[in-house]
């Protein structure tokens, strides 16, 4: 059997080129802090009073278990009227807004995320005196290691 | 008293089932609870569809499940014996192949497709009842050929990578690989979420990934290898405890 | 499309409780290439409300990064006996709901 040798100088040059293309694009730190500017006003974020409880090591990225909890009395003069999660890396920097009154009682929101890569994430919370909090964490994110074949 | 109940209970057990180790025990904590929360078990979507199925009458006959089995809390200890002999079929069957028997022969309804959401969602709920119930494959001497076969099957190098299940999943079993720890591969709990897929599915798709990790070549969908190898697996998980529908990485 | 909502059927007047809700959806980012190469368009659930006898108790803005078959909880407090209502809607006009009653003593 003949095996074919593609011109070798033509193809790396081709590889080099499509590694210079742009993929899937991807959010930058500097596309979460925009986004977290648009949320802020440019209010200072102040660190404390947010808890961000992620697992530091992640199995599988397409479904990571995620839970904010603020520390607020949540009464009518004082409570988290929102709460809003950004992330670093994947494609775009929001994960989710969730609106709260103080009918909550409580300000913790769990929900499931998906992370494309390992990255940090960051809570914001919006406060009834207008005031933000922040917290982060830094995820590592691992993948399964047998991958289906689609076909 | 009940530290000494416990020793007891301890020798009673045979000596493997004190070494044996579910993939829930690999899982992190997130992880195993979701798992144990009904109300956020992604894989209770599918058990709720298939409770409903239960109910709906189908085929010629216009029966439901329900109506010859009545409530599916019935179906407590089906999925701890099953792959079980088939008369009918004169070979093994699946649980969901013997849901797919009685869909034809008792509904005269179609087959539902293997791998189908409605077959997960049917397998999933007639499983959960047996959850928490030790695995007891039926001492049936006609299962014995086909559970050797799947002995074999297990042990046997196969595909490009030349590795057996049994090179990673008894030999490495506990160690990494890729960051991910590799389970003993206990079937206690499939159907099961995985999230890799973002769905139920079954212990054949499992298996499949398995295969095609090791660059071998899949058997189609409902091949007998499958039925062997699961038969194999649920004899070597005997004891351990069913935890259908559960959640894996 | 299945919804599974985890209401107490029963608490105090003044307790706060946990609310949680899971519902069937592929949660398809709009990122993911398919298998000719070409992108999967996005189907996403965009936003979760939820509501307390008619009043919004709690409303979620989901974008692509939440996992497949969303699952939240959250808390509220038990004010008066009736019915804690979920709506669901997203992209290609997908709109779920679902309800669970609520007793207050």
């Amino acid at each position: 059997m003949t095996i074919v040798q593609p011109n070798r100088r033509l193809f790396l040059a081709g590889v080099a080129l499509v590694t210079l293309l742009p993929g899937a694009a991807r959010a930058t730190a500097d596309e979460m802090a925009a986004a977290i500017r648009a949320v802020t006003g440019g209010q200072p974020l102040r660190r404390g009073r947010v808890k961000l409880d992620l697992p530091p090591l992640v199995e599988n990225g397409s479904t990571v278990p995620l839970r904010v909890s603020v520390d607020s009395p949540m009464t009518a003069d004082d409570h988290v009227t929102a709460i809003h999660v950004f992330n670093e890396k994947n494609p775009q920097p929001h994960v989710f807004h969730a609106s709260l009154s103080p009918r909550a009682g409580k300000a913790i929101v769990s929900t499931r995320i998906k992370l494309g890569d390992s990255q940090r994430i960051v809570a914001v919370a919006e406060m009834s005196g207008g005031s933000f909090w922040t917290a982060s964490a830094d995820v590592i994110v691992t993948l399964a290691a047998c991958l289906e074949d689609l076909t | 008293m009940i530290p000494a109940l416990l020793g007891l209970l301890l020798l009673a057990l045979p000596a493997q089932a004190q070494t044996r180790q579910s993939g829930y025990a690999d899982m992190g904590p997130e992880l195993r609870a979701m798992q144990d929360d009904d109300a956020a078990n992604p894989a209770m979507l599918w058990v709720r569809e298939g409770e409903l199925l239960w109910r709906m009458p189908e085929g010629a006959t216009g029966k439901s499940c329900a109506d010859c089995h009545g409530d599916i809390k019935t179906m407590a200890g089906v999925a701890a014996r099953y792959p079980a002999f088939s008369a009918a079929l004169n070979r093994p069957v699946t649980l969901a192949q013997r849901i797919n028997l009685s869909r034809r022969e008792n509904q005269q309804a179609a087959e539902l497709a293997p791998e189908s959401r409605e077959l997960l969602a049917l397998t999933a709920a007639i499983a959960r009842p047996s959850r928490g119930q030790a695995i007891a494959p039926p001492d049936d001497a006609r299962l014995r050929p086909f559970r050797a076969a799947g002995a074999a099957l297990f042990t046997q190098r196969q595909g490009q990578l030349n590795l057996s299940c049994a090179n990673c999943h008894e030999d490495n079993a506990g160690r990494k690989l890729a960051g991910v720890t590799v389970p003993q591969a206990h079937p206690t709990a499939y159907p099961l979420y995985r999230l890799e897929w973002q769905s139920v599915g079954s212990l054949q798709r499992r298996l499949r990934n398995c295969l095609i990790g090791t660059r071998a070549e899949p058997y189609a969908y409902d091949a007998p290898e499958y039925v062997a190898l699961e038969l194999f697996l649920m004899q070597r998980a005997a004891g351990m405890k069913v935890e259908t529908p559960g959640v894996r990485p | 499309m299945t919804a599974l909502i985890n209401v107490p059927g029963r608490a105090k007047r003044g307790e706060i409780v946990e609310i949680k809700a899971l519902i069937s959806h592929p949660m398809e980012t709009g990122f993911r290439p398919g298998a000719n190469g070409s992108i999967i368009p996005r189907n996403i659930i965009d936003t979760l409300r939820c509501t307390y006898n008619g009043a919004e108790i709690f409303r979620m803005t989901m974008t692509p990064a939440i996992a497949a078959n969303p699952f939240v909880s959250f808390f509220t407090t038990a004010t008066e006996s009736g019915t804690i209502a979920f709506a669901w809607t997203g992209d290609n006009g997908f709109a779920a709901e679902e309800s669970a009653q609520i007793t207050v003593e």
